[in-house]
């Protein structure tokens, strides 16, 4: 049986019945799709995202990653309202160089994490609609993971994944990150490479089953080093 | 309001319009968008109030519900036990079973978290800088009753505009009750002492009078709808009645410590078994003369595995 279906807000989907007129109100926001996820491990973090950014029914690009750098240590993923990406990671740039010039000093992930959970807050009655992940390394050089909800709440996480597949893919990274649901499972540290592969197999995963995930993956590796990418091709369809 | 007057000076370049919110308008009416609490779904320590229909993410709650998750906390002989779950849900979705739902204001004081996990968060850490300042400025700690009172005032000026937190500020200081000459007990029962004593005294005909000031533990629980009220025992969130049950059956004066934090923890416990937005893992602190103590952080399987095995 074929239903037609509308998006109401943050990409739920309504059913469509006749149900005589209807009143159209404009909506500030908009539901753009997109994955994010990251992940700490011991010395590296990695933060990754999908290329795709929708509206509704369509596609409009194949090649918007969501993953912003911050610093030379931090990596901030973003999914949601696109708008409210951009105006958002705008912010943060402006705030960072401001610490940067009041401070002498690159701000910390920390610090950055707490910052942008303030920045969220103050618009409690008007939310940024977004999803936010940063992943990067703390002071001591391990590797950390913030996440936070649309107005600032934030905690530290070995891992997370957020946006449009993120219920999909948290279960699956329970289980081989955290080891969760596993019963005599020797509990392995991460390597670097064994994170990444898990990463794309991961969004591969969601690009079979979100329609919003898809096109491109773009993995970024936070190390001491500096940030590595990578792209990855993923579904078109 | 002292969301903007904290976070103007930072914003100041990046929030043009929407200062106004925190005004006397609530929402920015003048630009035509709409003043919902959240988009889609934000994290939470709440549930959904199935009785408003058609409204999403709807300020405001005529019906007030229950937050969801379960936090506890009890005073004894020896102090207080603070006991809380850690799951936060965003709608039925469980977006983590790790939180930190105590919050160490400062080492004598804590704060617990109900409610909007954003708010919590924000308002107590926004709490734990107004203790400091009152530290600096009077070189004495902060009483727990003035601590609270600074919270309740903060959040009530944002009453009616879709704040959700039911916390409970506990902690020790030298402000107890005063022990009396005893003549109260004549009266019958030291309790009615105490709550002479609260009032100040002064209204109910002075029978008795104090003689000295003892250190005491105090627990406040304070809400988004302004409510403040000091009590020996109080559980918040939509677990609450499964661990007022559990509390109200095993707790008396004269608990030990660990007879009292074993009491905490199995309240907490039960609550997760049968409410479905409290879940995760105990934490549980206890407040006494020194500050307050982390005492455990214990997954409520193992919980499970462990009741199981005693009975």
């Amino acid at each position: 049986m074929f239903v037609s279906q509308n998006f109401g807000e943050s990409g739920k989907m309504k059913e469509y019945h006749y149900a005589g007129p209807t009143e159209h109100r404009f909506s500030p926001y908009a539901f753009n799709g997109g994955t994010v996820l990251a992940v700490a491990g011991e010395d590296f973090a990695i933060v990754a995202s999908d290329t795709r950014l929708s509206e509704g029914y369509s596609i409009h690009s194949r090649d918007s990653p969501k993953c912003y750098k911050l610093t030379d240590t931090t990596v901030l993923g973003c999914s949601g309202f696109h708008g409210d990406c951009l105006t958002l990671t705008k912010i943060i740039d402006a705030r960072l160089k401001m610490y940067k010039h009041s401070n002498n000093k690159t701000m910390t992930s920390g610090a950055i994490a707490a910052m942008l959970s303030t920045i969220l807050y103050s618009r409690r009655f008007f939310p940024y609609y977004v999803y936010n992940i940063i992943g990067g390394l703390d002071e001591q050089g391990k590797g950390a993971v913030y996440s936070f909800d649309p107005v600032g709440s934030y905690q530290r996480d070995t891992y997370k994944a957020g946006g449009s597949a993120s219920a999909m893919l948290q279960p699956l990274l329970d289980n081989q990150i955290g080891f969760k649901n596993m019963e005599g499972v020797e509990h392995v540290p991460l390597t670097k490479d064994k994170a990444v592969q898990l990463v794309k197999d991961v969004f591969v995963s969601a690009a079979e089953r979100d329609v919003y995930t898809g096109d491109a993956l773009r993995i970024c590796i936070v190390t001491k080093e500096g940030i590595e990418e990578q792209n990855i091709p993923l579904r078109k369809d | 309001m002292a969301l903007a007057s904290v976070l103007s000076g930072e914003c100041a370049d990046f929030s043009l319009d929407f200062r106004q919110p925190f005004g006397h308008n609530c929402g920015p009416g003048q630009s035509g968008a709409e003043c919902d609490a959240a988009p889609g779904d934000s994290v939470s320590f709440s549930v959904k109030n199935p009785m408003l229909a058609g409204d999403d993410d709807g300020v405001e709650r005529k019906i007030e519900f229950l937050h969801g998750t379960t936090t506890l906390a009890f005073k004894f002989e020896h102090g207080v036990i603070v006991a809380v779950d850690s799951r936060a849900t965003a709608g039925s979705y469980i977006a983590s079973q790790t939180v930190k739902k105590v919050i160490e204001i400062n080492p004598y004081l804590l704060g617990t978290m109900a409610g909007g996990a954003a708010d919590c968060s924000f308002w107590e850490r926004l709490l734990a800088r107004q203790c400091r300042i009152y530290e600096l400025r009077n070189k004495e700690r902060i009483s727990v009753a003035a601590a609270s009172k600074l919270l309740a005032n903060m959040v009530y000026q944002y009453k009616g505009m879709g704040l959700s937190m039911g916390t409970m500020v506990c902690g020790w200081d030298k402000r107890g009750p005063a022990s009396c000459t005893g003549c109260c007990l004549k009266m019958g029962s030291l309790s009615t002492c105490q709550l002479i004593d609260e009032v100040e005294g002064a209204a109910v005909g002075l029978h008795h009078t104090p003689l000295r000031r003892q250190d005491s533990a105090w627990l406040y629980y304070v809400d988004s709808e302004g409510n403040r009220v000091c009590g020996d025992l109080f559980a918040v969130g939509s677990g609450s009645m499964y661990a007022y049950g559990v509390m109200d059956s095993g707790l008396r004066q004269d608990l030990t410590v660990d007879e009292a934090c074993e009491l905490g923890r199995r309240a907490i416990y039960q609550a997760t078994f049968r409410d479905a937005y409290s879940g995760g893992q105990v934490n549980l602190y206890h407040v006494h003369s020194g500050g307050w103590t982390r005492i455990s952080q214990e997954d409520v399987l193992m919980l499970h595995q462990k009741y199981r095995d005693q009975a």
